[in-house]
């Protein structure tokens, strides 16, 4: 086999971005548009843990398709170049023209520069006090960033989604509304729709993952949306929008044992909060500060203060 | 952070390398000059030339726990502040507070705020309360140096646990010692330089499960009982109208208390011990 010596740039390049388009056109789609109260992510994933939208910062969102392991990378750096920037400037100095800058750079020094390129797309988004500074970055795998006003398109069949965007999408819609026309815009191309072979009139709540960046919160303004506020969005019955409170983060770890008195992560491994055991605990010291201290009540009393 | 971080070539290595989620062993790697304790400190003491936070008290009560801080850092014999804040919200469900060296205290407070928020952002969920109070111990753990020097910062930590197990009491407190020990605190804790006021005050006023506003008061009496005895913390100053900060932590998320709200219950506990003098005068 003989080994050709020479292919010109023009070819390699093309070799590369081709390679790179198949990648992410295989992938599901991702629609970002601005709404009347900042920007709303819509992305088809059937995952509800692996996620492609997340927080990047404050007023800072971040969108992505096509390979999960090299996005995440890419999220995880701009986690931390957001934090790093804050921690050591202000909170107010982190920008998304900062981020998106440095993932142009990284995207595009890796694709002239290495063998295989980045099988991504990215959307950096950041909402403003008012719509009109609302920012949406588009990245391609290449570097190439475009600034967008209105909505963002990636993955698979983007340039279908994106005419049925065109179509429907006008400026300032509420939230219902901008959710509902990007979820019909997605169920247009989606596999999981009647119209494609799939089981739906139209991408149930269960294989959209949706967040906002909500200028009217205060500090941090992305939040996912998801569950029964996900599905009374969709539904036609007009519920009041964000009448359900974020869920709290319950029992995403194993329940916990206070005992207080004693140092954490000591003692019995099935009861990592608990140095030795619940059934134990009499045999602790006791570390209140004295007899009479107005600890009566329903709290454990290892002694009486007779004994004591 | 030097612009090279954000320059031409993107990302630094670093920033793309090996998955992890804490801020702190992060700024280790890509830039080790802004963590507190890598600095070389001229051995000389330096506890008289800081500014030194005093008096915080944290209670549980039926709903979550209370924390409150005075409004005093002093330098020497000299009171370098007046209102000063030394509590904050570390996430949406803890707060901390503390005592000692201001300026150190107050740089590892930001930095704890970070790496609780940069790992719910890398993790898509937030630490375990257990998991919040040892990465603390970590960070006063790597101040022992500085401590050596006269320049300790003893936090107080407490928060909601969303994981507490059924019939468990969801407001925990945690205290520290200058060595990084973590000590879970049963009802009741203080740190500071009146903190044995404190606690003395709090052992004559609080219960187990004391409804908010009791508890809010016993813990704003057991401020003023450490400023009745303590030249290094604060009372309430109607004056410049200065009060305790004073948050609360339950099952919607830290808030702090208004000013109006804190200011209220400190008038109240003045004109009830005023009270009092005047019965004995008569």
């Amino acid at each position: 086999m003989t080994m050709p010596y020479y292919a010109s740039a023009e070819q390699v390049m093309r070799d590369r971005s081709e390679y790179a388009r198949k990648g992410i056109s295989r992938g599901r789609s991702v629609a970002v548009l601005t709404y009347v109260d900042g920007v709303l992510f819509i992305a088809e994933n059937p995952s509800a843990t692996l996620h492609k939208v997340s927080e990047l910062y404050d007023r800072i969102g971040f969108a992505a398709v096509g390979r999960y392991s090299e996005f995440e990378s890419l999220r995880v750096a701009g986690v931390r170049l957001a934090d790093v920037r804050g921690y050591s400037y202000n909170r107010r100095d982190v920008t998304g023209r900062v981020i998106a800058n440095a993932y142009a750079q990284t995207l595009g020094a890796v694709f002239t520069e290495q063998l295989k390129p980045y099988e991504v797309e990215l959307c950096v988004a950041e909402v403003g006090d008012s719509s009109g500074g609302d920012q949406l970055y588009r990245l391609t795998f290449d570097g190439s960033i475009v600034d967008e006003s209105d909505f963002v398109v990636m993955g698979g069949q983007a340039e279908t989604v994106a005419n049925h965007l065109r179509e429907h999408y006008t400026r300032g819609m509420g939230l219902r509304e901008a959710l509902r026309v990007g979820v019909r815009a997605l169920s247009a191309v989606s596999p999981a729709t009647a119209a494609n072979g799939g089981g739906h009139d139209q991408l149930p709540a269960e294989q959209l993952e949706v967040a906002v960046l909500d200028r009217r919160r205060h500090k941090r303004a992305f939040r996912r949306v998801a569950g029964a506020s996900l599905r009374s969005l969709l539904s036609d019955e007009p519920v009041p929008e964000e009448a359900a409170p974020p869920a709290a983060a319950t029992h995403v770890h194993a329940p916990s044992a206070p005992a207080p008195g004693t140092p954490a992560g000591l003692g019995d491994p099935t009861a990592v909060d608990t140095a030795g055991g619940t059934e134990d605990r009499t045999l602790e010291p006791d570390t209140l500060d004295g007899a009479g201290g107005g600890t009566e009540g329903d709290q454990p009393q290892p002694r009486t203060d007779d004994e004591r | 952070m030097s612009e090279s971080s954000t320059g031409r070539s993107g990302f630094p290595p670093a920033y793309l390398d090996r998955v992890g989620s804490s801020f702190t062993d992060f700024l280790g790697l890509a830039a080790p000059d802004l963590l507190p304790g890598r600095r070389t400190l001229p051995a000389a003491p330096l506890g008289e030339l800081a500014p030194h936070g005093t008096t915080i008290v944290a209670v549980t009560y039926e709903g979550g726990v209370l924390m409150g801080g005075d409004r005093r850092a002093t330098m020497g014999n000299l009171i370098s502040s007046r209102d000063i804040e030394k509590v904050y919200a570390a996430d949406s469900y803890s707060v901390i507070g503390i005592a000692g060296a201001a300026g150190i205290a107050i740089e590892m407070v930001r930095l704890y705020q970070v790496e609780l928020e940069h790992y719910e952002k890398i993790e898509g969920v937030t630490m375990s309360l257990d998991g919040k109070a040892n990465r603390l111990a970590g960070m006063i753990r790597g101040n022992l140096g500085a401590a050596m020097q006269g320049l300790a910062v003893v936090p107080l930590f407490a928060g909601y646990d969303l994981d507490a197990a059924e019939g468990a009491s969801p407001g925990r407190i945690f205290s520290y010692d200058v060595t990084g020990g973590n000590y879970e605190e049963r009802g009741y804790a203080s740190v500071g330089s009146g903190s044995l006021f404190a606690r003395n005050s709090l052992k004559k006023t609080w219960r187990t499960g004391l409804p908010a506003d009791a508890a809010t008061r016993s813990l704003v009496e057991s401020l003023y009982d450490a400023a009745d005895d303590d030249s290094a913390t604060g009372g309430p100053d109607p004056v410049r109208r200065l009060y305790p900060i004073v948050y609360r932590v339950d099952a919607e998320g830290a808030v702090r208390l208004p000013d109006a709200e804190v200011a209220a219950v400190a008038e109240t506990i003045i004109a009830d011990r005023s009270a009092g003098n005047e019965a004995r005068e008569v």
